[in-house]
């Protein structure tokens, strides 16, 4: 089965509406982190969560009533997964010890049915929540200077910059349409964004990989006809992979379970954004600073071994 | 010749195989409902004996069991379901009564040679097997003020010994201070403070009137006590999961960071009764009973300087109820519990009644020899201090924070006297509590001076319970989500690439087992999101070889033979598959350093899946392209 092959799209004269969209959701998204925000779950604001289960349906109200008139007023109580199972959450509170506050939570539960059995609890103190914001920011940061460093040394800092210029795209997206749809932002949707670093990644390296390659193979033609050709010939590995992994993604979505649902959410955007931007940003910010070949003839030793290879063929 | 690999490469295949699918073998066979059995009255072990006399008892109640076994966290029966083992656990109770005690586990039901060849199961996060996860923080701000007034307290009785005149001597934030009326009197002073506290870094200041001495910490005095609190806090944390759960958890209690202590407890569902043990902190205080004064008069308001009113712990004895009474207590500590290094009960052998025999650190002793030397026939008591601590909000429901930036905490304190008795002769590091009511109340003392034994206290500020159900849950929609993904990507391969992505299929499996023989190898912990790395590396595997095919069909296309086209479509396809994954890998390896928990075990799967996934879709595929293409004349290939 083959589609896709010998292609001749011009997908670098395509780059001003490509560059006109990204930018329309950039904004976008920015737009919405700054006046929507991130709806930060319970990993970064502190406070306790409580999941538990019912064994038939049950009725909210009761629930929030009893929590209510027995001192918290602020809990948030609503259906997880199923109408029998019961989330509640608290926001930090004063006085009372925090680590104590799950533990009367569940006994006020039980007391309005005996039933319920405990699933989940969680308690961040609001320090811990307050460093993992911290942490998460610089692991993001982190990840994105190690990667800038390694594509420097093994391509050119042009290329460096057009695949991080792609990365800060993606995650800036991701993170946009979390805000924009409110969906909750948690631990694990962090460790998701820093995938789809890594996949996008992985989809760009392989774009420039080719790119280099044919830099120093191809003789005519100018810089963007080159990154066009080599745009096509990448373009049905990137479908593919892309695909593999939206697959198992969906997968993971739909049958996974509530727990992990944003992860999955964050993941399946992260990719298709990420197979987009590897075509057109990472491209794009090549061609705006001008590389050319001379950019890229093999002037080092490890060059030249890399030219046998390829005149063995 | 084209597209042939040398032997050894077949032979490293092969055994990079039979090795990982018998690592592997350990995870499908699951787990047993398993009763757990342990001693947990002090001196009550389990032993051959007590197995016999239990397993004697099951078979005369009609219940069968998997098999026995007894290891170190006591005694283990498996069961071949749960309704066989929620009646063997009532039989069992009954049968062993208030000196054991009985739990509800899960054994693995790997077989003992594999088990005995190290070859075990995955290690599944509490997020899988449900437990509880603590992150306590220890208070060093605490640590290094106590070991402060200690030095003040000091200070004063090396200067009154070398009859050195001094105005005074207190702590000022964490600096001690001592005035001197004369710049000669404080040289004096400094001299013989020098020689005796070699810990501390001293500086000469003066305002109009006097001449002051300015003691701090030295940073190595400073980083050695903070080792300390957090060594001591571990090993007391420990101590106590031990003694409530009588060790039929096994714990892990690991350093996070300087200041921070992670506990986990798998399979523990007792939140509240863990938090007891955990969330309050306490520590002792040996003081001098004030005999001067009453105590009556200090209840009707004149309580003498230097001293204070503290209540004895209201103790239950069976039914009878010994009441809480007031005494009286000089306000200088002579010992804190720091330096309490054990506190064990025992029989006097001359009178036949309880006693707690209890023994102090070199430090420790000193003081109290220097103490007990002027005070045989007075009494000393022990104060026992709780401590339970909570940040503060600030109107908008932020954390207050002081302007240094430090969060503000609120400290709820107990104080309670747990032990009152006349100081009989001169003793200094090695003593014993004698005139105890019962066994019983020695046992508790000697718990509550050894629970006291912590240089810091430590709070909860983080806490996870995962239900069994849920664990359940969790475990098994990712297995199924595995598999599904799984699946569809390997029709969608054969479906694409036909042989060649039968071989590509091939290798995925062959990965996937790699990957659990690895994780069950390591012992990692396996999480929920290291179930997601899982499956995120299941779809990126493939990326290789959909590389590496392309490059071949490319290469096709352009004219070259088949066997040509295998060979330069690797050879092309292995550096941007190594560019490509060495990024991954980086990003990975961010997430493992910086991320905790759950976190991590994403990464460490996602690391995993990535470095096995350059062997199984490079080297096994091509391995076997070879076998079915290499070294032949060939027209047309199937891809």
């Amino acid at each position: 089965m083959q589609i896709l092959t010998n292609t001749h799209i011009k997908f670098m004269s395509q780059r001003k509406v490509a560059m006109m969209v990204s930018i329309t959701l950039i904004v976008i998204s920015l737009a919405s982190l700054a006046f929507r925000g991130l709806q930060l779950g319970l990993d970064f604001t502190g406070g306790t969560l409580l999941e538990v289960a019912y064994p038939t349906e049950v009725e909210l109200a009761p629930i929030r009533g009893k929590l209510q008139s027995n001192g918290f007023e602020d809990a948030i109580v609503q259906h997880f997964g199923s109408s029998s199972e019961v989330l509640v959450r608290i926001a930090p509170r004063e006085g009372v010890s925090n680590a104590d506050i799950s533990t009367q939570l569940f006994e006020l539960l039980r007391a309005e049915n005996s039933a319920v059995e405990s699933r989940r609890v969680e308690f961040v103190g609001p320090q811990v929540g307050e460093e993992l914001t911290e942490t998460g920011g610089i692991a993001m940061l982190a990840a994105l200077v190690c990667i800038l460093v390694y594509v420097s040394l093994r391509f050119e800092y042009r290329f460096a910059l057009g695949s991080v210029a792609a990365l800060a795209h993606d995650v800036i997206l991701v993170m946009g349409m979390f805000a924009l749809f409110g969906i909750e932002f948690d631990l694990t949707v962090l460790a998701a964004i820093l995938a789809v670093i890594g996949y996008s990644l992985n989809d760009t390296i392989v774009v420039f990989d080719r790119i280099r390659e044919n830099f120093r193979k191809i003789r005519k033609g100018d810089a963007v006809a080159v990154i066009d050709t080599s745009l096509n010939q990448t373009l049905s590995r990137t479908l593919m992979t892309s695909l593999t992994t939206l697959i198992v993604l969906f997968a993971l979505f739909v049958f996974g379970g509530e727990l992990i649902h944003g992860f999955a959410t964050a993941l399946l955007a992260g990719v298709i954004v990420g197979t987009y931007s590897s075509v057109y940003v990472a491209s794009t910010v090549l061609v705006s600073m001008g590389i050319s070949k001379e950019d890229l003839a093999p002037v080092k030793k490890e060059g030249e071994q890399e030219e046998e290879v390829y005149e063995e063929v | 010749m084209l597209n042939h690999y040398p032997l050894w490469k077949y032979f490293l295949i092969a055994l990079v195989i039979t090795v990982g699918a018998f690592y592997a073998l350990p995870n499908i066979y699951g787990e047993d409902p398993a009763l757990q059995i342990a001693g947990s009255a002090r001196g009550v072990e389990v032993n051959d004996k007590t197995l016999g006399r239990i397993a004697k008892k099951f078979e005369s109640e009609g219940i069968s069991y998997r098999n026995a076994k007894l290891s170190k966290t006591g005694l283990l029966f498996r069961f071949e379901n749960e309704d066989d083992r929620e009646k063997a656990k009532k039989i069992a109770e009954t049968e062993l009564g208030d000196d054991y005690a009985v739990a509800l586990n899960r054994a693995t039901a790997t077989p003992q040679w594999l088990l005995d060849m190290n070859a075990e199961p995955m290690y599944l996060g509490l997020d899988l097997r449900g437990g509880i996860y603590f992150l306590m923080q220890v208070d060093m701000d605490a640590a290094v003020l106590k070991s402060v007034n200690t030095y003040v307290n000091d200070s004063r009785t090396i200067l009154r010994k070398a009859k050195i005149r001094y105005l005074g001597s207190k702590r000022v934030d964490k600096d001690v201070v001592i005035r001197f009326k004369t710049a000669e009197l404080r040289e004096q002073g400094l001299e013989i403070i020098r020689r005796d506290m070699r810990d501390l870094n001293f500086n000469e200041k003066e305002d109009s009137k006097t001449f002051m001495l300015q003691g701090r910490l030295s940073d190595a005095k400073l980083k050695e006590l903070k080792l300390f609190a957090l060594k001591q806090n571990i090993t007391t944390l420990r101590k106590r999961i031990d003694e409530k759960f009588h060790g039929l958890v096994e714990p892990i209690i690991q350093q996070q960071g300087e200041d921070r202590i992670v506990i986990q407890l798998p399979g523990i569902q007792d939140t509240a009764g863990a938090k007891d043990i955990l969330g309050a902190t306490a520590t002792l205080e040996y003081r001098a009973v004030d005999e001067e004064h009453t105590v009556e008069q200090a209840l009707n308001g004149r309580v003498p300087a230097g001293s204070k009113i503290y209540y004895t712990r209201e103790r239950h004895e069976g039914s009878r109820v010994i009441p809480s009474v007031p005494v009286l207590l000089k306000k200088r500590v002579i010992v804190t519990g720091e330096h309490v290094t054990n506190a064990q009960a025992g029989i006097d052998p001359d009178t036949g009644g309880a006693k707690v025999n209890v023994s102090l650190d070199g430090y420790g002793g000193k003081r109290m020899g220097a103490f007990t030397k002027e005070s045989v026939g007075k009494r000393m008591a022990v104060v026992y201090l709780e401590t339970k601590q909570t940040t503060v909000l600030d109107d908008q429901g932020n954390v207050l924070k002081d302007e240094a930036g430090n969060t503000v905490f609120k400290r709820h304190m107990t104080e309670e006297v747990i032990s009152n008795a006349v100081i009989r002769g001169h003793f200094s590091n090695r003593f014993e509590t004698t005139g105890l009511d019962s066994v019983q109340e020695a046992n508790e003392l000697s718990l509550l001076l050894r629970a006291g034994a912590l240089a810091a206290p430590v709070y909860i500020i983080e806490e996870r319970t995962i239900g069994p159900s849920l664990g359940q849950d969790s475990i098994d929609r990712g297995f199924r989500s595995v598999i599904i993904g799984f699946i569809c990507v390997l029709f969608f391969m054969a479906f694409w690439y036909r042989k060649f992505g039968m071989i590509a299929n091939l290798a995925l499996g062959l990965n996937l087992v790699i990957i659990v023989a690895i994780l069950s190898l390591l012992q990692a912990t396996l999480t929920l999101p290291g179930i997601a790395g899982i499956v995120l590396t299941v779809g990126m595997a493939v990326d290789a070889n959909v590389l590496i095919f392309e490059r071949i069909r490319e290469e096709l296309r352009n004219g070259n033979s088949p066997q040509n086209s295998i060979h330069s479509g690797y050879e092309k396809a292995l550096m941007t598959i190594a560019d490509a994954n060495i990024t991954t890998l980086i990003a990975a390896f961010v997430l493992f350093v910086v991320g905790t928990g759950a976190i991590k075990g994403f990464a460490v799967t996602l690391s995993i899946g990535i470095v096995t996934s350059m062997f199984t879709a490079i080297m096994v595929t091509r391995a076997v392209v070879n076998l079915i293409y290499g070294g032949k004349r060939i027209e047309d290939i199937s891809i």
